[in-house]
C-alpha cells in the first residue's frame, strides 16, 4: 500500500488525479474502521491532515466556507453562531473523540444515508466545493447524494469545503437513538427557516437509501407559516407538516428499528423541530 | 515504511510499519507501550484513547502514517516517574479500577477534561467520558475519581 501525504491542496489534487484509486483519509473515523477490519484494502491511502486548505474556515460574500477537514470539535466550539443547525449535528456525532478527528468531508465523503449532517445540509441548501486538476465544481448538497454510500465524487476529485448560505433564520435538528452518545441515527431530521425569502428547508436521515429533501413538507410550511407577523404555530400544522415529513421518507426494516418506527419517530422530530425554530423566529421577529 | 514519531516527549522510529496499521498497532506491537489498549478496533470503546498533538482521539483510528511527526501522549506519559497523575492516583484511592481494561482510556479522556475545564459538572464529566466503556465498575466510582482529581 502506498502512503500519499501531500502538504497543499495542489499537491493533493495532483496525487488524487495520479492515483484515482487512492483512497482520501481526513479524521479515518470510517476509513481507518474498514481497514482495521480488512473491508478495504486500497492500493494507496492519502492523508488529507497536512492540507492546510482543507482546515479552515472562512466568512464569504453569501455565508461561510467550511473547510471539507474542519473537525466536528471545531464547528461546534467556532460556529455554533454562524451555524447552528449544522452544530447541533455536530454534537451528536460518536464521542468526543471521534468529534476530534470526524470532519463533514468526510462524512460526505462517506454518504452513508444515516451520516448525521446530511439532514442539515439540505435543510440549509449547502453547496459542496469539489475540486480536481481539472478546476473546481460547486455541487447542489440535493444533487450530491446518489445513492446507498454513492455521490457525485469523481474519481480524480476531492471534497474541499461546503458552502452554507447566511440563513438568517433559525436551525434545528434532531436525531432518534438507544443512547445520547455513539448512536447511529434511527432517523434525524433537520429543520431551517430561510425568512429572507419565506422558505422552510426540511432534511431526513437515515430514513431511506440516501439523505432525502422533503420538498411537500418544505412547501407546505413555506406557504402556512405566518412570516410577516408570526403566530403560534398551530397543533393542525405542526402535525401537518410532521405528516408531509414522513411521507417523504423511504425507510426500511433493519436492526435498528422498522420502517414504520421511523416514519412515526420523523413525524414527531418535524412536528418538534418545527415548534422550536418557529418560536425562536417568533420570538425574534 | 519508517515512521516517526515522538511519544512521551522522546523522539521514536518505528521500521517496516504497513501503511494501512493503526497508530495503537505502533504504539503496543513495535514501540513497546501496551498502555493504550486495543478492544474494538473501531472507535467504540475508548480504550486506545491517545493524545495526538495534544488532543484526544482514538489511536485505532489514526492510520500510522497520519502521525508522521507528530507528538503523542500515551497513558504511559503521564506520571512523572513514580509520582502519579492526580488523575490516576484518583482512580486507584476511589476504586474506580477493577479488570483494568478501559482505565487507561478513561484516565487520558478524564486527565484532558480537566486540563479543559478545572471543575466540571456531573453532566460535563459524563459527556466528556461518552466515548469510554467501562464493562465492570457500573461508571460510579469512575465519577468519582474525576470528581475527586478536580479537588487536588
Ligand atoms: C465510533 C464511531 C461513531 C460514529 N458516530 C457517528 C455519528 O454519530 N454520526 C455520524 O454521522 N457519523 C458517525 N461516525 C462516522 C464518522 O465519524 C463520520 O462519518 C465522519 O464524519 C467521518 O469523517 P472523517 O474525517 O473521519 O472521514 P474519513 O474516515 O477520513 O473518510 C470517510 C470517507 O470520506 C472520504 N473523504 C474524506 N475526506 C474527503 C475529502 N476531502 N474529499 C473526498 N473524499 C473524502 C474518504 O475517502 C472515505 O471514503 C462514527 C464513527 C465511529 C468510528
Ligand atoms: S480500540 Fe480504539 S476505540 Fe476501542
Ligand atoms: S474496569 Fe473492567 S472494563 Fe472498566
Amino acid at each position: 500500500m502506498e502512503f500519499l501525504r501531500p502538504t497543499s491542496l495542489a499537491e493533493a489534487l495532483e496525487a488524487k488525479s495520479a492515483n484515482p484509486d487512492a483512497v482520501p483519509i481526513a479524521g479515518g473515523t470510517d476509513v481507518m474502521v474498514e481497514l482495521n477490519f480488512d473491508h478495504r484494502r486500497p492500493a494507496a491511502l492519502l492523508d488529507l491532515n497536512r492540507v492546510g486548505e482543507l482546515a479552515e474556515w472562512s466568512v464569504t460574500a453569501t455565508g461561510t466556507r467550511l473547510g471539507a477537514g474542519v473537525p466536528y470539535t471545531r464547528i461546534i466550539a467556532e460556529l455554533g453562531d454562524r451555524l447552528p443547525g449544522l452544530a447541533m449535528a455536530s454534537r451528536t456525532v460518536g464521542s468526543p473523540q471521534i468529534r476530534n478527528r470526524g470532519t463533514v468531508g468526510g462524512n460526505l465523503g462517506a454518504s452513508s444515508p444515516a451520516g448525521d449532517t446530511h439532514p442539515v445540509l439540505l435543510a440549509t441548501d449547502a453547496v459542496v466545493e469539489v475540486a480536481s486538476v481539472r478546476g473546481v465544481r460547486e455541487i447542489p448538497i440535493g444533487e450530491f447524494y446518489r445513492g446507498v454510500k454513492r455521490n457525485a465524487l469523481e474519481p480524480d476529485e476531492l471534497i474541499t469545503a461546503i458552502h452554507l448560505p447566511e440563513g438568517g433564520g433559525p436551525q434545528q435538528f434532531s436525531k432518534v437513538g438507544t443512547r445520547n452518545a455513539m448512536v447511529i441515527a434511527v432517523c434525524s431530521f433537520g429543520v431551517a427557516l430561510h425568512p429572507a425569502d419565506n422558505r422552510v428547508g426540511a432534511g431526513i436521515g437515515s430514513a431511506g437509501p440516501t439523505p432525502i429533501r422533503a420538498v411537500d413538507a418544505e412547501r407546505f410550511a413555506a406557504e402556512e407559516l405566518s412570516w410577516d407577523s408570526p403566530k403560534p404555530l398551530t397543533d393542525a400544522v405542526a402535525r401537518r407538516f410532521g405528516e408531509l415529513v414522513a411521507a417523504a421518507a423511504t425507510p426500511i426494516d433493519d436492526v435498528r428499528g422498522t420502517a414504520a418506527y421511523r416514519r412515526h419517530a420523523l413525524s414527531v422530530l418535524a412536528r418538534r423541530t418545527l415548534t422550536w425554530a418557529w418560536k425562536d423566529y417568533a420570538r425574534c421577529a | 515504511m519508517r515512521l516517526n514519531v515522538t511519544v512521551n516527549g522522546e523522539a521514536r522510529q518505528a521500521d517496516d510499519v504497513w501503511e494501512g496499521e493503526s497508530l495503537l498497532y505502533v504504539l503496543r506491537e513495535r514501540l513497546g507501550l501496551p498502555g493504550s489498549k486495543n478492544a474494538c478496533e473501531q472507535g467504540e470503546c475508548g480504550s486506545c484513547t491517545v493524545y495526538l498533538d495534544g488532543t484526544p482521539v482514538c489511536s485505532c483510528l489514526v492510520a500510522a502514517g497520519q502521525a508522521e511527526g507528530c507528538e503523542v501522549r500515551t497513558v504511559e506519559g503521564l506520571a512523572e516517574g513514580d509520582q502519579l497523575d492526580r488523575v490516576q492516583q484518583s482512580f486507584v484511592d476511589a476504586g474506580a479500577v477493577q479488570c483494568g481494561f478501559c482505565t487507561p482510556g478513561l484516565v487520558v479522556a478524564a486527565h484532558d477534561l480537566l486540563k479543559r475545564v478545572p471543575n466540571p459538572s456531573d453532566p460535563e464529566i459524563r459527556e466528556a467520558l461518552a466515548g469510554n466503556l467501562c464493562r465492570c465498575t457500573g461508571y460510579e466510582k469512575i465519577l468519582d475519581a474525576v470528581r475527586l482529581a478536580a479537588t487536588r
